[in-house]
């Protein structure tokens, strides 16, 4: 069942698609959560400051899952992928010492201040709890950020005289400009996830009418940013990373668009399935020439095919590159409509009565974690067959000695643990929900229904 | 430089055994001091702020050593292969246990994670001491650099060892009551009445074992590891750090019947200090030693580039004090024993 190389890609692949799911979560909700405290701050209105109460303990659940799922990570490198590390080790175990030693220490630190610590701290010093535990969660996304994208276009390394692979320029591993996109698009991932995640849990409370000034404060808050951090990742994030793939990795986006034949007006397929086989895109349906426009900002503009690449250049799952790719693009456009959209309600003063756009809001939660998830393996899968593009295969990488089987046995392991917790994770959030914030001990100046006052 | 980089290595692994020993071993010692709800909740909320921060020290110690010495982190987490995935397991086991217990205020749910908290610091502590104990020894590693261990074999020290023999088990167990002896020490220091007590009792009876544990476990490693007397003959400074383990272990006992509670926590660290850096300072330059010596990994041959290593202090140095003031901070203001009302960590 599958050689050694495909259960240890897959060992990575699903336990850090199931970790991501949290630490996405905790990056968005941490920006959003230092925006309530600032309110908070700035309005003095107590409101806000419950609001935070009620996210942090959703954050704090939500938080100790990425902490214990972060940790088999790190460690998987060398158990499963030890040719890699011991070529690699060097430079990217230098970014990811430092996630240790500068964003985990300072979270750690700041965490429990944040969620424990609030009588003790005062309003300011609680602030602070809160932007740092911002700053450390976000830096630690940039320091795995840095070490997937030193993977995806290495930079500031040369070969030693044993093939090994050496650091030359620390500035150019972490300041690699293929990470720095990567950064924008991943973090404008995950605060969607966070505005969504907010947003539905308002749209929730408004609609079973409870907790409704929550509900709308909850609402505003996720649709606002939930907008803008749509809009930003189409443009400059989205389109930038689509420019880094153009320029550096040419296979990979002819396999995610799904394109054959090189040509000049090249089409770009919205729908449709490659049959790698015939070389062909099966039912397609295409807008011509906008590929070459998207890319080249030039209507004419001439894109390679994959027929213009030797085959053992070419990602080895396209099918499943081109439909994550399609899938996040996809998600991404229908974010734009539905957070615009409720924006444009909010505004006119119209979202909180329209029920359908709430049912919209709440449902759509599972949607940002897909598309984040389909973003990852277009990222991941599209690398292929380069662990480190251009400079070592997935099928150099792995670890020599240890067997298929035992490599089984923990992947399932892993799954039956992770089952667990996944369910925990639901029961807990769940239940934290259903419990809501604490109740409004003064009206804000309304009737506390606020179908009354309206 | 790359002896710089073993010794800084050596010292984040030796704060993580000191940090996030005493909440291991509070795990382990978790249903022999706590007997009432109240008590285990003062347990938990003992370690409750730290803990997290504790186990940062592994993830910090393990990424240091993943681009020190790169060579040594693919060969020897791979061949720990199947031991290695069960600390994660346990890890997981035993983070998400602290962190939920207090959630949900009920007769079946708060005794389920205590006893997974329990289990799994007792189990995690032994399988540290196994593992120190498996460096100790040498693994069978080839001229590829590479090896995989079975997690026994014949339990003797032979060419094809298993993770589990007779030596690693016997540092299992040392471990064990080690981190049990500096658990109870850190809940004596950090509670009081009734558990305070019993804390103080499972610590005094854990120092006896310990002591004869350390004999006995000292004497057979000398054969057991051939470099280690080599190195403390070649530099006899070296015997300041054995010395310093013996003077913690006596402080133990000093500072524990002159009851100054605090004092004797710090001793058992001295403790923890001395003997860590004495097995160190005895395998160098090895930091994978092998059945067969020749295939030994040392710092020579398992380092990474210089420029790396040479960068890689400048941020070192900064992350280090950055991890101090917050560690000071946290520390301080969590001075004192915990209330029996304490409402920190759930």
């Amino acid at each position: 069942m599958g050689s050694a190389l495909d259960v240890h890609r897959l060992h990575f692949a699903f336990t850090v698609t199931f970790h991501y799911l949290f630490p996405q979560l905790t990056m968005g909700l941490a920006l959003l959560l230092v925006i309530l405290k600032s309110i908070a701050l700035r309005t003095g209105d107590e409101h806000f400051s419950r609001a935070a109460r009620f996210w942090a303990k959703i954050f704090g659940i939500n938080f100790a899952l990425g902490v214990v799922t972060g940790i088999p990570m790190e460690f998987q490198f060398g158990t499963n992928w030890a040719e890699f590390s011991k070529s690699a080790g060097g430079v990217i175990g230098q970014t990811l010492a430092m996630e240790g030693l500068f964003s985990f220490f300072l979270e750690s630190t700041f965490l429990d201040l944040f969620l424990y610590g609030e009588k003790k701290l005062g309003r300011v010093g609680h602030w602070w709890a809160a932007f740092f535990v911002f700053v450390g969660s976000w830096l630690s996304g940039y320091l795995i950020v840095a070490t997937d994208a030193w993977m995806q276009h290495p930079t500031g390394y040369q070969l030693g005289a044993h093939h090994e692979i050496e650091l030359t320029s620390f500035w150019g591993l972490l300041l690699n400009p293929w990470a720095l996109w990567q950064y924008a698009h991943t973090m404008l991932g995950a605060v969607q996830t966070g505005c969504f995640v907010m947003a539905a849990v308002g749209a929730f409370y408004v609609l079973s009418h409870r907790d409704p000034f929550y509900g709308r404060t909850f609402l505003k808050i996720g649709v606002l940013v939930g907008a803008i951090a749509a809009l930003l990742q189409l443009a400059p994030s989205g389109d930038m990373q689509g420019k880094m793939i153009t320029k550096y990795q040419p296979t990979t986006l002819a396999a995610m668009e799904g394109l054959f034949e090189s040509q000049d007006g090249a089409p770009l397929a919205i729908l449709g399935q490659p049959d790698v086989a015939k070389r062909t895109l099966d039912n397609p349906l295409i807008v011509p020439n906008m590929l070459s426009f998207l890319t080249y900002k030039h209507w004419n503009a001439h894109v390679q095919g994959l027929n213009d690449f030797p085959e053992d250049q070419w990602p080895d799952k396209i099918e499943l590159l081109y439909f994550s790719y399609h899938v996040m693009v996809g998600l991404g456009t229908i974010f734009i409509a539905i957070m615009v959209f409720s924006a444009f309600l909010l505004w006119r003063k119209k979202l909180f009565e329209a029920r359908w756009m709430l049912w919209i809001l709440m449902l759509s939660v599972p949607l940002p974690y897909i598309a984040n998830t389909a973003g990852w393996l277009t990222a991941e899968l599209g690398r292929q067959p380069w662990l480190i593009y251009g400079l070592m295969r997935t099928a150099h990488g792995f670890s020599p000695r240890v067997a298929a089987g035992n490599a089984w046995f923990t992947l399932i392991g892993f799954m039956g643990l992770y089952t667990v917790l996944a369910m925990l994770w639901l029961f807990l959030i769940y239940r934290e929900i259903e419990i809501g914030p604490e109740p409004e001990v003064r009206p804000r100046g309304e009737a506390l229904d606020p179908s009354v006052a309206a | 430089m790359e002896t710089l980089w073993f010794c800084l290595v050596a010292v984040m692994v030796a704060l993580y055994v000191l940090f996030d020993g005493f909440d291991l071993g509070a795990g382990a010692v978790h249903f022999l001091v706590a007997k009432t709800e109240e008590e285990r909740r003062q347990v938990i909320a003992s370690i409750g702020p730290v803990w997290d921060g504790n186990e940062v020290w592994l993830v910090a110690a393990g990424g240091t050593l993943y681009f020190a010495f790169p060579a040594l982190y693919a060969s020897g987490f791979s061949g720990f292969y199947l031991p290695l995935m069960m600390v994660l397991w346990l890890l997981i086991l035993r983070g998400t246990s602290i962190e939920f217990r207090n959630h949900i205020k009920s007769p079946i749910w708060i005794p389920f994670w205590d006893f997974f908290f329990s289990i799994s610091s007792l189990l995690l502590a032994i399988f540290f001491g196994a593992a120190l104990a498996n460096v100790v020894r040498g693994v069978p590693l080839d001229q590829s650099g590479y090896f995989f261990e079975p997690l026994w074999t014949n339990f003797r020290l032979g060419e094809q060892t298993g993770i589990l023999d007779w030596y690693t088990v016997l540092v299992g167990v040392q471990a064990l009551l080690v981190l049990m002896m500096h658990g109870s020490l850190w809940l004596q220091w950090k509670t009081e009445g009734a558990l305070n007590q019993r804390a103080a009792r499972v610590a005094g009876s854990c120092w006896w074992a310990v002591l004869v544990l350390t004999a006995l476990v000292t004497a057979v490693s000398f054969s057991v590891q051939p470099q280690i007397s080599e190195n403390f003959k070649t530099w006899p400074l070296g015997y300041i750090l054995p010395l310093l383990a013996v003077a913690g272990l006596a402080g133990v006992q000093f500072e524990f019947r002159r009851k100054n509670e605090r004092n004797a926590f710090l001793s058992s660290c001295a403790y923890l200090l001395g003997m860590l850096t004495s097995v160190v300072f005895g395998v160098y330059p090895m930091v994978l030693p092998a059945r067969n010596p020749i295939y030994a990994l040392t710092v020579h041959n398992a380092k990474a580039a210089d420029y790396g290593l040479k960068v890689g202090l400048a941020w070192w140095l900064i992350g280090m004090a950055l991890a101090a003031v917050y560690f000071t901070h946290i520390y301080r203001s969590f001075a004192g024993k915990v209330s029996a009302d304490s409402t920190s960590h759930g």
